[in-house]
Parts: C-alpha cells; structure tokens; sequence
C-alpha cells in the first residue's frame, strides 16, 4: 500500500506543479515569453491568502478567492507595465527584464515584511483517513479537488468563450487576429490575468498544504513548473497539466526509492532529457520554425 | 590584519614580561612580609576572571551568564569563599568580538592575574583566549561554548587549560539514544537528518552508533535537505519501515513540516530532535496536536525537580524576578566546577587547579552530574523536553 500512497503524494505535488506550470504555459503560447516572475506571483498570492485568513478572519474560499482577484489584477499590471512596451523587442530582452521583474518582487516583498518566514494557520482539521492502507489528509481531498475544478473551469474558459476564442486566435497568429478585429492588448491582459488568478490558488493551496511560506518560495516552484510546461510542450494546456502532474508522480518516486537528495536533480535532467530529444514535449507537434 | 597581529603579539609578549616582573615582585613582597599569607599567590581573595560578551550581537548569552556568574559568587562568599577566601571577581566585556575577548584575557592574566577565567559564552571568542589561557597557565571555562574547536585545536590536540560546561552537539545524539532505549525502550529506530548541516549530520550519526551499540536495529536512514518543504515521499518510506522511533537531527524551520506531515501520513510513533528543535515557532508550523508524543534534549530546564536545580531556580528568581535559561544554568555551573576543582587542588596554582578539573567526576551541578573526558569535553546529564499540547514540558533527566 506504500505505493499508492506514494502516488497520492505525488499527485497532491504535481496538481500544485500544474497550477503553477499552466500560467506558465498560457502566457508563453500568447507572446512567447518566458514569464519567470510567474512563481513570484504565486508567492504574492499565498501571502494575500495568508493575510486574508490572519488578519481579516476569511473562511478558506473567500481567501482563494481573494487571492485569485487581486493576482488576477497583479498579473495583468506586471504585463501593462513591464512587458507591453517590450512587445516588439527582441525576446531576450523581455526575458532578462522577467527575471528583473522577479527579483523586484521577491525583494519589494522582503522589504515590506521582512524574509522571515510565515506558518498558516490550520483551517482544516489533520484529521485523515484510510482508503485501501493509504492515510489521505481531508486537506489533499480538498486541495486535489479544487485543482481539478480549476482545470476543468479553464478548459472552459479557453475552449467555450469568447475570451477564450480570442486568446486562441491570437496565439496562432497575432497579425490575422488583428485584421480579424480582435483586441489583442486586451486578450494577453485577459491571459494574465487568468494566468496569475491560477497562480496566486496555487500560492493559497501551498501554504494550506505545505504550511511554511516566505518571500522567496516562489523560485522552486516556479523552475519546476517551468519544467513542467516544457515537459507537456510548451503553450499547450493540456500539456501543462499532465507535465506537472508527472514531474510531481516522478519527483515521489525518486525520493521513494530513496533516493531523496536527487529528487530535485531529477527534475532538472528530466529538463536536459526532453530539451535535447524531444524539444517540443510531449504533446507537442514537430513543426518547423516560422521564418 | 598581518599588521595587527604583530602588534597584539607584541603587546601581548610585553605584558607577559611585565606579569612576570610583577609576580616576582610580588612574591618579594609577600615573604618580607611574613606568615600572613601561605597560598602561592599570597592574596586574601581568589581572582576569577569572567570574559564575556556583556554588549554586542549576542550581548544576551553574556549577560545571562553575568547574572547567574554573580548570584554563583555572592553565594559561595556567603558561605565563607573557597577554604576561607572570597572570590573576587572581575568581569570584562569582550563586546562580542573575537579580537576584544583575546585582548580581555590578556588584561585578565597580566594585570588583573586572575587564577581561572570563565567565558566567553560563544565558541567564537572562547577560541579567542585559548592561546592566552595556554601561555600563561591559566584554567578556562566556557560556559556555553559547543564547538569542538574551543577545547580541541585545529592540529586534533587537546587544548590542556580549557574547558567547557555544556555538551557538544554530538553528545546529544548519545543522549537521545540512551533515552530511545533505555526511557522509551524501543528496539528499532529511523533517522532522518538534515543533510546540508554538520550539526545534524553529527547528531545522526552518534545517535545510529549509540543506539546499534544498546541493541537497537536503524531501519531507515534517509536524509533532506535544509529548504524543502515536502517530505512525504520519504515519510511515507520511512513509515513502510515500521520504525518504533523517529529521530529527527535538525532546525525547528524544516522540523516543524517533517513531524505535520509525519503525522498526517500516520506514523504516530515518539519522535525527538534536539536543540535546534527549540523555538516557540515549531508550533506554529506543526500544530500543537502534531507535536504530542515528541521530545527534544536540552541543557537545562527550570521545571527540572532535582533539588539542586530547583534551589537554584529560587535563588534566581528571587534575585532577578525571572525564570532562570540555560545560559544562566551554565554560567552558574562554570563558577560551582571551578570552586570544587581549586578546593581539590588545594592550591590557585593554574596547572594543579587544571588536573583538579580534569580529574572531576560526577560533580553535582545544577544542569547535571558532570565529568570531563579526554577531549576535555563533558559528559552529562542532559533534559529530556516532552511537547504536551505546544507547551514544553519537564520529562527526564538522563544521566551519562
């Protein structure tokens, strides 16, 4: 029974690595950036969850919620002031100005509340129960199933709206979207913002699960999950699930056959390996390269 | 920095000169005067140094210490000194600064000639004075002092004039395996063990020798690394091994996520760390609930109901109005080991007052029976703290 609690360990991890890894995913299929400051959002996120539950007493969904919003309209600030203007620059540039963006938060946040680390409090019980000679804390129930909703709600966003409709057009062709009438600036701000919303949940479910947040949480994750996104192909949704859900799944197995220390090893050569044989992922198609 | 080194060197060898001069003077001087004095240093009081860190970054540990060191001294002159003599005490503050503690001990040896020096409360500026301490002969005591490198030099020799009152870190690996086998009597036992710090590494594995050596079987032994947060893939290893006791070498930050998470995959068997489980943030981290059924060591614990340990904390907090800490617990000790080494020596002289320490055994002493072994390390009784409901509460005492 070790094993299938091994698997649920690494599903509860990998759902977090999807979260995460999707807003990655969204952003990088729109203007092709790489949004490193992504994992800073999430940590943004965990702390508004934080200082909801703390200090204005909310439940934890008003909290989630909370912390979706305001890092929906994070996101979509960040994208409004650093990147836009970048819009037509080289990639490098707007990459190096991501990881600027990063380091801004991270260090703007150390310096409001200091770097001393934060324990959320307990909103669900520890109570756990057994399901076939597995322990299943109430907390990974929930954390699991709130993921998956989340999931499912994107798929609808992105494949039923209009917004979604949009989103899609411009990540295929930003010109024909154009001509075609669709506001582009509006819909990156829209992937932003949608983007970060899942972020800033992930951030909130961390801390519920995990308990310790500090301001520079958000870097592992936020490599992992970019792991992750190249994983399932990068820009591709689906992929982004199911890539953080294996990174998860692997990352356990290692660490169960003990061989703990290489866990985070394992993932950065799952990297290395899918770059040089597979640089697409694994849903995505071999096409040739736009000239 | 060359520079000043030469220059403290030559201060120091010209003091050296100069307490020699003035020793032989004084001897002159003694025995013109007559039958008045008999002891070799010929004074009516017997000077004890304290070389502490009373202002600076950890102005705390020293001051603690202070206190405890004063409350130690006005008890024993109140109770007639050191075979009829009072201790005169000199305190000087090192400013917790390695290059000021070894400037303190040469004023303390050259002017002042005290016959032992107690301090400094960090391993720091105690390695500070060893060289001085050495030189001049003359005994040293840290109270608090934890890294092998104050009694034992660079070059694996014994530093023969100092010595400490606290345990080193890996003596509580001793410690937590004699109370797994012989308090809690389990027979197998996990390690898991921060792999990015000396101290836990040190601690894991005096604990596997110790408790394979009492019969114990380890059945798992894995490692983390300081930073993670997610632990459950190896919890839920350690936990298929059926281990009847976890024990958990590491700091209160990764802890706190261990025994949380350990819990909820539901091994709920004893576990324990050691010191650097200890901080009111564990709780928080963990939860309260979590942290029942495991225990920690430390020096010193003002619940302790020894009758030594009890007295003392009366006395303190009736002087100071405050729960006596383990800084103050050692520093107290310190004064207590030296009185009973030079009453044993029968003299002030520096070499037989450091055989004195050497040969104590089981001395009584507030933190515990105490004795020195050949690496002028101790070997002690050390708390045993259970967490009942976040709250930290008295278990045992082990004794070695």
């Amino acid at each position: 029974m070790e094993w299938l609690q091994q698997l649920i360990n690494g599903i509860s991890l990998g759902s977090i690595y999807a979260l995460i890894a999707l807003g990655y995913t969204m952003v990088y299929g729109i203007i092709k950036l790489i949004n490193f400051a992504h994992g800073d959002v999430f940590m943004v996120g965990s702390f508004i969850g934080f200082y909801s539950i703390t200090v204005f007493g909310l439940g934890f969904f008003p909290a989630l919620i909370l912390s979706m919003a305001s890092c929906a309209l994070f996101g979509v600030i960040i994208e409004r002031i650093a990147y836009k203007r970048l819009r037509n620059a080289t990639r490098i540039a707007a990459l190096i100005t991501a990881i600027g963006v990063s380091l801004l938060i991270e260090y703007g946040v150390i310096y409001i509340r200091g770097a001393q680390p934060e324990a959320y409090p307990n909103i669900f019980s520890n109570k756990s129960f057994e399901f076939l000679g597995a322990q299943i804390s109430i907390q990974s129930v929930l954390i699991l199933s709130v993921s998956v909703v989340l999931m499912i709600l994107l798929q609808f966003i992105v494949h039923k709206t209009k917004t979604g409709k949009a989103m899609r057009a411009v990540s295929h062709d930003v010109e024909a979207a154009k001509l075609m009438g669709i506001n582009v600036d509006n819909t990156i701000s829209a992937t932003f913002a949608i983007g970060s919303a899942l972020a800033g949940a992930a951030g909130v479910i961390f801390g519920v699960y995990y308990t310790k947040i500090d301001p520079l949480m958000g870097v592992i994750p936020g490599l992992k999950a970019f792991v992750a996104a190249v994983l399932g192909g990068i820009g591709i949704i689906p992929g982004a699930m199911v890539g953080g859900l294996v990174l998860g799944v692997v990352e356990t197995i290692v660490s169960a056959l003990g061989f703990s220390l290489w866990r985070d090893a394992a993932a950065f050569i799952i990297l290395i390996l899918i770059l040089i044989f597979r640089p697409s992922g694994i849903f995505g198609k071999n096409t040739r390269e736009k000239v | 920095m060359k520079k000043s080194k030469f220059a403290s060197l030559f201060l120091a060898s010209s003091l050296l000169v100069g307490m020699l001069a003035g020793c032989a003077a004084g001897e002159e001087g003694s025995s013109s005067k007559g039958s008045e004095s008999s002891s070799a240093n010929g004074g009516e009081t017997i000077k004890i140094g304290a070389n502490l860190e009373l202002s600076g970054a950890v102005a705390s540990y020293g001051t603690s210490e202070a206190d405890a060191i004063d409350l130690a001294v006005e008890e024993i002159n109140a109770d007639g000194g050191i075979d009829g003599k009072k201790i005169e005490l000199i305190k000087v503050d090192n400013k917790s600064d390695a290059a000021e503690a070894t400037s303190a001990a040469i004023k303390l040896t050259s002017q002042d000639k005290v016959v032992a020096i107690i301090g400094a409360a960090t391993s720091g500026a105690s390695v500070a004075q060893v060289q001085i301490a050495t030189d001049t002969k003359t005994p040293m005591i840290s109270p608090s002092g934890t890294s092998t490198t104050v009694t034992v030099g660079d070059d694996g020799k014994v530093n023969p004039f100092t010595f400490r009152t606290a345990f080193i870190d890996p003596f509580q690996g001793t410690v937590a395996a004699n109370f797994a086998s012989n308090e809690l009597k389990v027979k197998t036992a996990a390690v898991y063990a921060d792999n990015a710090s000396d101290y836990a590494k040190g601690l894991a594995a005096s604990f596997i020798k110790d408790f394979e050596a009492a019969g114990g079987t380890i059945v798992a032994e894995e490692s983390y690394v300081a930073k993670d947060t997610d632990f459950r893939s190896t919890l839920t290893r350690i936990k298929s091994s059926n281990p009847e006791f976890v024990f958990i070498p590491g700091y209160y930050e990764e802890v706190g996520l261990i025994v949380k998470q350990a819990r909820e995959l539901g091994i709920n068997v004893p576990l324990m760390g050691a010191d650097g489980w200890d901080s009111p943030t564990i709780v928080d981290l963990a939860g309260a609930d979590a942290l029942n059924n495991t225990f920690i060591i430390t020096a010193y614990s003002a619940d302790d109901p020894d009758g030594k340990a009890k007295a003392f904390a009366e006395s303190f907090n009736k002087k100071y109005g405050k729960e006596p800490n383990s800084f103050n617990a050692l520093g107290y000790d310190s004064v207590y080991l030296l009185k009973d080494a030079i009453e044993r020596a029968g003299s002030t002289d520096g070499t037989k007052i450091k055989e004195a320490i050497e040969a104590t055994d089981q001395l009584e002493l507030v933190t515990g029976l105490y004795s020195v072994d050949e690496n002028h390390h101790p070997i002690k009784s050390a708390v045993i703290i259970e967490f009942v409901d976040g709250k930290q509460v008295f278990n045992t005492k082990v004794n070695p």
